[in-house]
């Protein structure tokens, strides 16, 4: 392992690498360290989705910029990411649901996104198999620009092109400790010896929260553990992600044929438990069949445990925190950290190696939590 | 081409493993992503201890001393419509 890098990233998953990547490219000297093997936290573990349709307008931005960077980047990579655009379909359930809906689509179209509006008749032309009145439906909206691509293959393929680009990535590496003097950082000691460098970046996940108090940083993070399970392959059905805010449920068929998708655990609370539990898998059960009860006879081969580190709006933490110089953020997804991936590594890679801020950077930093005004974000889902 | 296949349920071989281990891939876990192994209806059963052996000829690391994949359920599969009828809905 190197002992002096100009940036170290702590985390393996889509964010961690798509950084090493794009700061690899500026020419910087940057070692990844990662406790498990690339993709093993929450990147590994998530439903792949890819979604645009978001109701504050700063995640709606970073989702579209994405989707237009994960456009190209199969042949940027030199790697298939199997990104493909089925849409996402979002059942509305009631009148309430339909103003923030209509509020929502008003916000994204002046985006320049094209979203509809669906009646419940026109729902079972996107995803035939489901049932508008099990799903108790009474419209929905279809972005047919979201979609999904591989998380393993994306966070591989970054991986794969950072390493060419010089870039050192470190698995089954702990981080003990990162030394700071004089409110800088100065080294990150692993359990494989010690980095010197002053900046790193923390990518670490539900970890972040351990890593920042290393240097005395408190982040307001939760993790919470969602379940999500897979079936058997199926002749394809349907393209789009299915979702709602209200069931909480989502999910949509990929490539390989399987379905896969999530629901809240009933009753869970906040912890960093990883056991499956069967209440999700009746309840996952029970609704999926409700919204397309044709899916009864097929077989789940299984399920399993990931986590969302959320943060009080539910939207990342971003950037450089004002009490320890170079110890840059990048946690916080809150669920979302995949499909935003593309533009926090655009994004941080402008800050580490432009010094370059944005206003999207701004009001994603720590100390918007010190004021009073946080805009939650609404369309949270899993 | 001469093809052993290690995992039936996605149709991998042998070769197929042995790319993978050269390209970098050297962890169970990151083999059974990128290539799907353990991920069919025998979630595992047919090909991980293969894997694991392969691994070893490869890297020389003991396959006791190679960390497998979590087992995840159901352990076998089960229907969606068995798993919603497990009681009556709330």
């Amino acid at each position: 392992m190197k002992s002096k890098a100009d940036v170290v990233i702590i985390g393996g998953g889509v964010n961690g690498c798509s950084l090493a990547y794009r700061l690899a490219k500026k020419g910087l000297d940057v070692v990844v360290v990662e406790k498990r093997y690339l993709t093993s936290g929450a990147t590994g573990a998530c439903g792949a989705g890819i979604r645009q349709q978001w109701s504050t307008r700063e995640n709606a931005q970073l989702a579209i910029q994405s989707v237009k960077i994960f456009e190209r980047l199969s042949s940027e990579l030199g790697q298939d990411i199997e990104f493909r655009q089925g849409g996402y379909l979002i059942a509305v359930h009631d009148e309430k649901e339909m103003k923030q809906a209509e509020k929502n689509v008003a916000m994204q179209r002046s985006l320049g996104l094209k979203v509809d509006i669906l009646k419940p008749e026109e729902i079972t032309s996107v995803v035939p198999i489901l049932d508008v009145k099990g799903m108790r439906a009474i419209g929905a909206t279809f972005c047919p620009t979201d979609g999904h691509a591989n998380p393993f293959k994306t966070t591989f393929a970054y991986a794969d092109a950072a390493r060419k680009l010089g870039a050192e990535i470190n698995t089954h590496t702990t981080v003990i400790d990162v030394k700071t003097a004089k409110k800088t950082i100065r080294a990150v000691v692993t359990d494989q010896g010690t980095i010197q460098t002053d900046m790193v970046v923390n990518a670490a996940g539900i970890d972040s929260k351990t890593i920042a108090e290393m240097v005395k940083v408190k982040l307001p993070l939760t993790p919470f553990r969602k379940e999500i399970m897979a079936t058997e392959r199926l002749q394809p059905l349907f393209e789009a992600m299915v979702i709602s805010f209200k069931d909480g449920i989502y999910f949509s068929q990929q490539k390989e044929g399987q379905i896969v998708g999530g629901i809240p655990i009933p009753e869970e609370k906040g912890g960093y438990k990883t056991m499956p539990t069967f209440a999700f898998l009746q309840h996952m059960a029970q609704t999926l069949t409700r919204y397309a009860p044709v899916l009864k006879h097929v077989n789940v081969l299984r399920h399993w445990t990931g986590f969302y580190d959320v943060s009080p709006d539910a939207r990342p933490i971003l950037g450089e925190v004002k009490e320890v110089k170079g110890f840059i953020q990048c946690s916080g997804f809150s669920g979302h950290g995949f499909m935003i991936s593309p533009m926090v590594s655009f994004l941080l890679t402008e800050l580490i190696a432009e010094q370059k801020t944005s206003e999207v950077l701004e009001s994603l930093s720590l100390d918007r939590f010190k004021g009073k005004n946080i805009e939650k974000e609404l369309s949270v889902v899993g | 081409m001469k093809r052993s296949i290690v995992c039936r349920c996605e149709d991998i071989s042998e070769e197929d493993v042995i790319q993978a281990i050269e390209e970098g891939y050297t962890d169970i876990e990151e083999l059974r992503k990128k290539l799907r192994i353990g991920m069919g209806p025998c979630q595992g059963r047919v090909c991980i201890q293969l894997v694991a052996r392969i691994l070893e000829r490869k890297t020389g690391k003991k396959v006791a001393m190679i960390k497998l994949p979590k087992v995840r359920p159901p352990l076998v599969p089960v229907s969606l419509g068995t798993l919603a009828s497990e009681n009556d809905e709330k």
